[in-house]
């Protein structure tokens, strides 16, 4: 037997975005998948709004929204035609007009579903999950394709929803999207689920981790080649990510910037640029689950 | 941006359509799809006609009944419900499968069953369609049907017309879109030609006369031909295509892949 996706364990609350975040191949979407029916799951267990998805009908199906990661439209269909379609297997379903007009998809209603682009596939898609009113939806990488005026539209949109109370539900593979979107990111790796919590929490517990306060990275641009042993606490990792690009990763001190700058000084160096940053979220996923390409 | 949408204040949350709606509709709107396809509608209504008036005006037909039309009607209406429910349908869903409609719409309250349903449903719509052209085409040209055996006619046509759906839906479900169309096509073709279809099996080579009665195709070719210049039900045919209805439906149902 396959195993990909075994020791997932995960809860999603209302009024929440909850993010799997993982590489590509990591089983984001096996695992969303078995939750909204699609794929029949070998073992373990998954309850939506209380009942089993692999034995549930038509009004659990109701209270459900879904976005494939492919879309799922079919390439002939005109837009509006095709939500008015999905719209009619609601009782109660959101006007189709007013989720028109709100994802802006009145702009591209004359063309058929093969001619739209990555992004208007997308809207679109989002349309169709969200036409039902769904109480839990579900979000397979949501931002693939969209432009950034797109992506602003579909992320208030979201926030909005989850401020509603409804249940959101995203895989991705993008640290920016779940630092934007996420009140609670697990980290899967590998069919697991190596690490939870909020966004914030998840950068605090590399910190304690690292048993230091400050982990800050210095990046800084300047003539190649240059030797900063010394200039730094030893613990300070520093490295030439490419000719003439530093970083120094580590727990810095204010005394520690000064004396990287008197270094320059001393040497009449004047760097092209300079950056402090703190750790993000991708930091720590890259930490967590390794650097190799998969 | 607008910022907050006039249902702000709705609560979440809608229950589904009833199901007889939901099938309807999905009938429907299948079938309105079928219907615009330029490809769909020449392989469901212009190669039959074509056929039709072939056969009347050759002599191929001659001397196997009262007239040339009546003999090659009921192959022809056989030849729709192969058209549509098998190479059309067939078709349709197996594209339909690669592009992750099913999947998405076995999310929504429609579901599997309901999707299944609502394909049959627009079988069943197109081929009505295709029962009323080729009427209105054969009856001018001297169609006239065993009165007794119209509404057995019709309903082996039905008959036929599942055991195709299924065989459709189990290629569709098996195989990649693009064999399906090989698969379907070149089956429309040879069965047409030499399935005792259109042409009955007497009128065939030695070696086909041999297999065509076990064949969807010739029985229900045969079965109509009974119905519709007799009026008499041909059982051995129906037993066929019910077979062939039970078998593939049951290997569909088996071995379908929604994704």
């Amino acid at each position: 037997m396959l195993r990909v996706v075994s020791g997932v364990s995960l809860v999603a609350e209302r009024g929440q975005v909850t993010a799997l975040l993982g590489a590509n191949g990591a089983g984001k979407t096996t695992t969303i998948e078995c939750a909204q029916g699609l794929q029949k799951r070998t073992g373990g267990s998954i309850i939506l709004l209380g009942q089993d998805p692999d034995t549930a009908g038509a009004a659990l199906r109701a209270r459900v929204g879904v976005m494939l990661q492919d879309g799922g439209l079919p390439p002939s269909a005109r837009p509006i035609p095709l939500l008015r379609h999905i719209a009619g297997m609601y009782q109660d379903p959101w006007p189709v007009d007013e989720l028109v007009a709100r994802l802006g998809i009145d702009a591209f209603s004359r063309t058929s579903v093969r001619r739209l682009s990555g992004g208007q596939k997308q809207r679109l898609a989002l349309a169709a999950a969200l036409v039902g009113r769904p109480e839990v939806l579900f979000l397979d990488e949501p931002s693939a394709g969209l432009d950034p005026q797109s992506r602003q539209l579909v992320f208030e949109l979201i926030a909005e929803l989850r401020d509603r109370g409804m249940a959101i539900i995203l895989t991705t593979h993008l640290m920016d999207d779940a630092q934007r979107l996420a009140d609670y990111v697990y980290i899967i790796d590998a069919g697991r689920n190596v690490a939870e919590g909020t966004v914030a929490q998840l950068l605090r517990h590399e910190l304690a981790a690292a048993g230091a306060q400050h982990i800050r990275t210095l990046h800084f641009e300047a003539e190649p080649g240059l030797d900063l042993a010394g200039v730094l606490p030893a613990d300070v990792e520093i490295r030439e990510t490419r000719a003439g690009s530093y970083s120094a990763t580590g727990a810095l001190t204010p005394a520690d910037l000064a004396a990287v700058t008197a270094w320059w000084a001393d040497r009449g160096i004047m760097p092209a640029s300079m950056s402090l940053a703190a750790r993000s979220l991708e930091d720590v996923f890259l930490d967590i689950s390794g650097r190799e390409i998969r | 941006m607008s910022s907050v949408p006039a249902t702000a204040g709705t609560p979440l949350g809608s229950g589904p359509a009833p199901l007889l709606r939901r099938i309807l509709l999905q009938g429907k709107y299948e079938t309105v799809t079928m219907i615009r396809n330029g490809e769909q509608l020449i392989l469901a209504i212009i190669l039959p006609l074509l056929a039709l008036v072939g056969l009347t005006v050759t002599p191929l037909l001659d001397g196997l009944g009262s007239s040339r039309v009546n003999i090659a009607v009921p192959g022809i209406l056989a030849l729709c419900a192969m058209s549509t429910a098998f190479t059309g349908q067939g078709i349709a869903t197996g594209f339909d499968r690669r592009y992750g409609v099913l999947r998405f719409l076995s999310t929504t309250p429609l579901g599997r069953a309901g999707l299944i349903l609502g394909k049959v449903l627009a079988v069943l719509a197109v081929l009505l369609l295709q029962v009323l052209v080729v009427s209105a085409v054969a009856l001018p040209l001297g169609w006239r049907p065993s009165v007794p055996g119209l509404l057995p006619g019709f309903l082996l046509l039905v008959l036929g017309a599942a055991a195709f759906t299924a065989l459709g839906l189990l290629v569709a479900g098996t195989v990649r879109p693009e064999a399906t169309l090989a698969i379907t096509n070149l089956l429309w073709i040879l069965l047409g030609a030499l399935g005792g279809i259109v042409i009955p099996a007497e009128r065939l080579p030695a070696l086909a006369q041999a297999i065509v009665h076990f064949l969807p195709s010739g029985a229900l070719g045969q079965a109509l031909r009974d119905a519709f210049l007799h009026g008499s039900v041909n059982l051995a045919a129906v037993f066929v295509l019910l077979l062939w209805t039970a078998i593939a439906g049951a290997a569909a149902t088996r071995w379908f892949k929604w994704n």
